[in-house]
């Protein structure tokens, strides 16, 4: 690999310096170097000095001598301290003095890769001399902050790094937080903030470097937390005048700082970025650096920058972690009931006491909402799914027995299998009626709960039954009933939740029922709801509660049905 | 106080386990120890095994494709040959013993053990012959990518639940043949059909149902074999599995889900049990005895599948990919992007 590095004569010197910090992976940031060494690019390396002497040696010796490259003196450089900035000067200085044509110095990691050719960020910058790229945000807008402090990095003393001492970190910030101790920020430093890659003109980063008062800035700055952040970005502010807040370098942030990493299957992606140098790559990922450090993207059709798109994928990424997919419940998701998301993936409409009292309720509403409507799938014989089909969509079985094993859990699969067609079902105090599953659908905002009350009844009053046989049976089931509205009717209750007694219900029963069916089914039209499913017959009703009544069991949920 | 009680109890439950564990490997004896080959940061899988010869080549080179490095495996009494067969593998540890099974916590005791003398600073995978890992990106990317990626973002266990693949019409309609792809046969499984509890002690989920609850437990879903797996740890001497690798001790080690509404990364562990290969494993077991509850599941597929043959149904869902299980709900990438 050596032999791509022939010294390059020096009058061919590019005008794009490009300064490296590196601490692990040195063999792929030997790799970035001699890419930027064959386009002609000084490149000034600085190794952390936690990297041992025998990998260093390993390192140079991978490089070899090259009239272009120079390494930095070594700092031990640990996340959010000063000593990462001090590095930067250092090479930066380095950079400026020992190489007079370079006019645009980039600040670049071991872990980074250009995405585009050399020479099109070199014509680039040639026509943009005095532009600085670097982003620099004033603290007051700056919202993608992550880890909590944002103008306390500025105002507090942080003698303590945070990596090895999380715990008295935090509580000095407390302390000081508590006590009001605190810094002023030397005048007239404006604090901004923003990526740490930049790529400054040697006309501004001079003016950093050589400011009049760089002593004192920098003994303040050593005291704040990540001055990689901030201090160039706020020291630009003073002695540049064109400065384009960007970085030229891509880097997406996890949700806890770190910066994502970029595999081979990111390719097509990273080839739509606009940047011109990516952070931060797995170190593995050997088709990236194939592509990206041969000649490849120089051959290829260039392909129309859509960052937007890189944007997407990885705040799609973050919301998967952060939210989830609502409904679902599986192995690594597995919310508790007080989660702010929906406890179901879909809206699904519950019936309660419809069946009883109308003849063929789930044909008719089928054909009206072209749906397919189960029957009552808390029914203890078994899960009524629509047809009568034994296993549905999931491969969810009809047995009573898996059901119950964990109804809301069947609730939910059973929804989450069928996104995308609203579920319909049939519910009454005969069915498999857990206080837990009722709980789970009365504070689920999916749930719409349509319940006549009282109709429970119905069934046993047609039936063939004496009423002296199935008194504790219609007790049992009235008490059910009650429970359950009495959770419907709770402060706790999320789902769209209509409650009519039987003789309510009556007085209008086409307008209810279209009002129903209307807010499960907003495509339906009015016309397809005039039609109304036939009302059983309710003759002798009266008297069978009358009869009830004189049996020493009031229908409470029936007291005001008078025909 | 109480929860001062609970954590000492957890702890002596650990001890307990690791010193059992460490009895329990007297009865292990070395037929090939090739340890000394293992390097720092290599994935180490673990396998406890009897009579799979015709599964190995395609097991090991599966594993071997996702980047495992070395195979730690104890053989349980086979005399089909796979003993000499795994001998025979460059990348294989093999240890040989013939005690009880059963004794052994099925396999978890020795281990246990194994992971404690040889895995500790490595990610390990315990993995059954018959059980193969997805987890995101595994059609582009290598298991130490995703273990790189777990160890930036603070994880030490990763969880794939088990699930169960099938044939289309009986088990006994295509022969399993040594090297092939098991999945080209059993290519279906049950998407949405499990119950998850959670267990308020070890804070592990209670994974149950897919085909097996379907066709063999229907009436007594209690009974229903866990599916909930964390086959993927980055190992400490301190570490222990409970049951199979269901559970772990200590117990922050099964908090591989979010609460809280979000997706942590997880992976799937497709499970090649229903081949032809069964009906003469189940006859054997029976007669053995030493599988969980008395072998009672064995009991179940030795009678369902002579009555009914087909586990398949009109709503099972052929397998695609990685993604096809994510958009499914079985498993999740998480933010790793």
């Amino acid at each position: 690999m050596n032999t791509a590095l022939r010294p390059a004569p020096a009058a061919g010197t590019s005008s794009l310096g490009i300064v490296m910090l590196c601490h692990t992976a040195l063999h792929r940031a030997a790799q970035v170097a001699r890419f930027w060494l064959a386009a002609d690019c000084p490149v000034v390396i600085h190794v952390d000095r936690a990297v041992s002497d025998a990998q260093m040696d390993a390192f140079r010796q991978d490089l070899g001598d090259h009239p272009l490259l120079r390494f930095s003196p070594r700092f031990r450089c640990e996340w959010g301290t000063w000593p990462i900035v001090a590095a930067t000067q250092a090479a930066s200085e380095q950079m400026l003095q020992e190489f007079a044509q370079v006019e645009h110095v980039l600040l670049t990691s071991g872990a980074c890769i250009p995405l585009r050719p050399a020479a099109e960020l070199l014509d680039w910058l040639d026509t943009r001399r005095d532009v600085d790229f670097i982003e620099s945000v004033s603290i007051e807008h700056a919202p993608w902050i992550k880890g909590g402090l944002s103008e306390e990095r500025f105002t507090l003393y942080f003698p303590l790094s945070w990596k090895r001492h999380k715990w008295a970190f935090d509580m000095l910030v407390d302390l000081q937080r508590r006590f009001g101790i605190g810094r002023d920020v030397p005048r007239p430093l404006q604090p901004h903030m923003g990526s740490q890659w930049w790529c400054l003109s040697r006309k501004t980063l001079q003016g950093i470097l050589n400011h009049p008062k760089r002593a004192r800035y920098d003994r303040y700055f050593k005291g704040t937390w990540i001055p990689d952040e901030s201090y160039f970005q706020t020291m630009v502010r003073m002695v540049s005048d064109r400065i384009e807040s960007r970085s030229l370098t891509l880097v997406k942030f996890d949700r806890n700082g770190r910066p994502n990493l970029f595999y081979d299957d990111h390719l097509q992606l990273l080839r739509r970025s606009d940047c011109f140098v990516a952070r931060k790559l797995w170190p593995d990922a050997q088709g990236l650096y194939d592509f990206f450090l041969s000649d490849q993207p120089a051959r290829e059709t260039p392909i129309d920058p859509q960052p937007a798109k890189i944007d997407r994928y990885f705040e799609l990424a973050a919301k998967q972690r952060s939210d989830g997919r609502a409904g679902l419940y599986m192995q690594s998701r597995f919310p508790l009931d007080d989660t702010a998301t929906a406890k179901t993936a879909a809206p699904y409409s519950v019936f309660c006491g419809f069946q009883q009292l109308f003849r063929n309720f789930d044909f008719w509403l089928g054909q009206t909402a072209n749906c397919r409507v189960h029957g009552h799938v808390f029914a203890p014989e078994k899960v009524e799914f629509h047809g009568g089909a034994k296993v549905y969509h999931g491969a969810i079985s009809n047995s009573a027995a898996l059901r119950d094993y964990n109804p809301r859990m069947f609730l939910a699969n059973l929804i989450w299998a069928t996104r995308g067609e609203r579920q319909c079902f049939s519910y009454n105090s005969r069915d498999t009626m857990t206080s837990d599953l009722n709980w789970f659908m009365a504070t689920d905002r999916n749930a719409q709960i349509s319940v006549i009350s009282g109709c429970f009844i119905l069934p046993l009053f047609r039936g063939e039954y004496k009423v002296d046989d199935v008194l504790g049976h219609i007790g049992w089931l009235q008490r059910r009933e009650q429970d359950f509205i009495a959770i419907l009717q709770s402060k706790w209750a999320a789902a769209d939740i209509r409650v009519w007694t039987l003789a309510e219900f009556l007085e209008d029963p086409q307008r209810y029922l279209s009002q129903t069916v209307g807010a499960a089914f907003p495509d339906v039209g009015p016309a397809a709801l005039t039609g109304l499913p036939e009302i059983l017959s309710l003759d002798g009703f009266d008297e069978y509660l009358a009869h009830l009544r004189n049996l020493g069991l009031p229908p409470v949920l029936l007291q005001d049905y008078k025909r | 106080m109480k929860a001062l009680k609970a954590q000492l109890k957890l702890r002596a439950q650990r001890q307990t386990k690791l010193m059992r564990a460490l009895r329990k490997s007297l009865e292990l004896k070395a037929r090939a120890n090739r340890t000394a080959g293992i390097r720092q940061g290599d994935i180490l899988a673990f396998t406890t095994l009897r009579n799979e010869l015709v599964r190995l080549p395609y097991f090991l080179d599966y594993y071997r494709a996702q980047g495992v490095r070395h195979f730690l495996m104890v053989d349980n009494g086979s005399d089909d040959g796979t003993t000499e067969y795994l001998e025979g593998q460059k990348d294989v540890s093999l240890w040989v013993t013939g005690a009880s099974y059963k004794a052994s916590c099925f396999g978890v005791d020795w281990l246990n053990h194994l992971q404690w003398r040889y895995g500790a600073g490595h990610w390990t995978l315990v993995v059954d012959v018959d059980e193969f890992l997805v987890y995101p990106f595994c059609d582009t990317r290598p298991l130490h990518a995703l273990t790189d990626w777990l160890e930036s973002q603070g994880r030490r266990s990763f969880s794939a639940m088990l699930l169960d693949m099938y044939p289309k019409g009986p088990v006994t309609a295509h022969p399993y043949a040594s090297g092939q792809n098991p999945f080209e046969i059993a290519r279906w499984f049950d998407a949405c059909n499990y119950s998850i509890k959670r267990n308020g002690k070890l804070q592990n989920l209670w994974i149950q149902g897919g085909v097996r609850a379907r066709a063999f437990h229907g009436d007594r879903p209690e009974q229903a074999p866990a599916l909930n797996k964390t086959p993927l740890v980055h190992w400490s001497r301190k570490y222990a599995y409970v049951s199979s690798t269901h559970m772990l001790l200590p117990r922050g080690l099964n908090k591989v889900y979010d609460d809280n509404g979000g997706e942590q990364a997880s992976g799937v562990l497709l499970h090649a049990k229903f081949l032809d290969t069964i009906v003469a494993k189940a006859r054997e077991e029976l007669v053995r005895g030493q599988h969980y509850a008395g072998s009672r599941e064995y009991v179940a597929y030795d009678r369902g599948l002579q009555d009914q043959g087909d586990l398949w149904c009109d709503f099972s869902t052929e397998y695609i990919n990685w993604r096809q299980l994510e958009i499914l709900g079985l498993m999740s990438k998480g933010d790793w992007a």
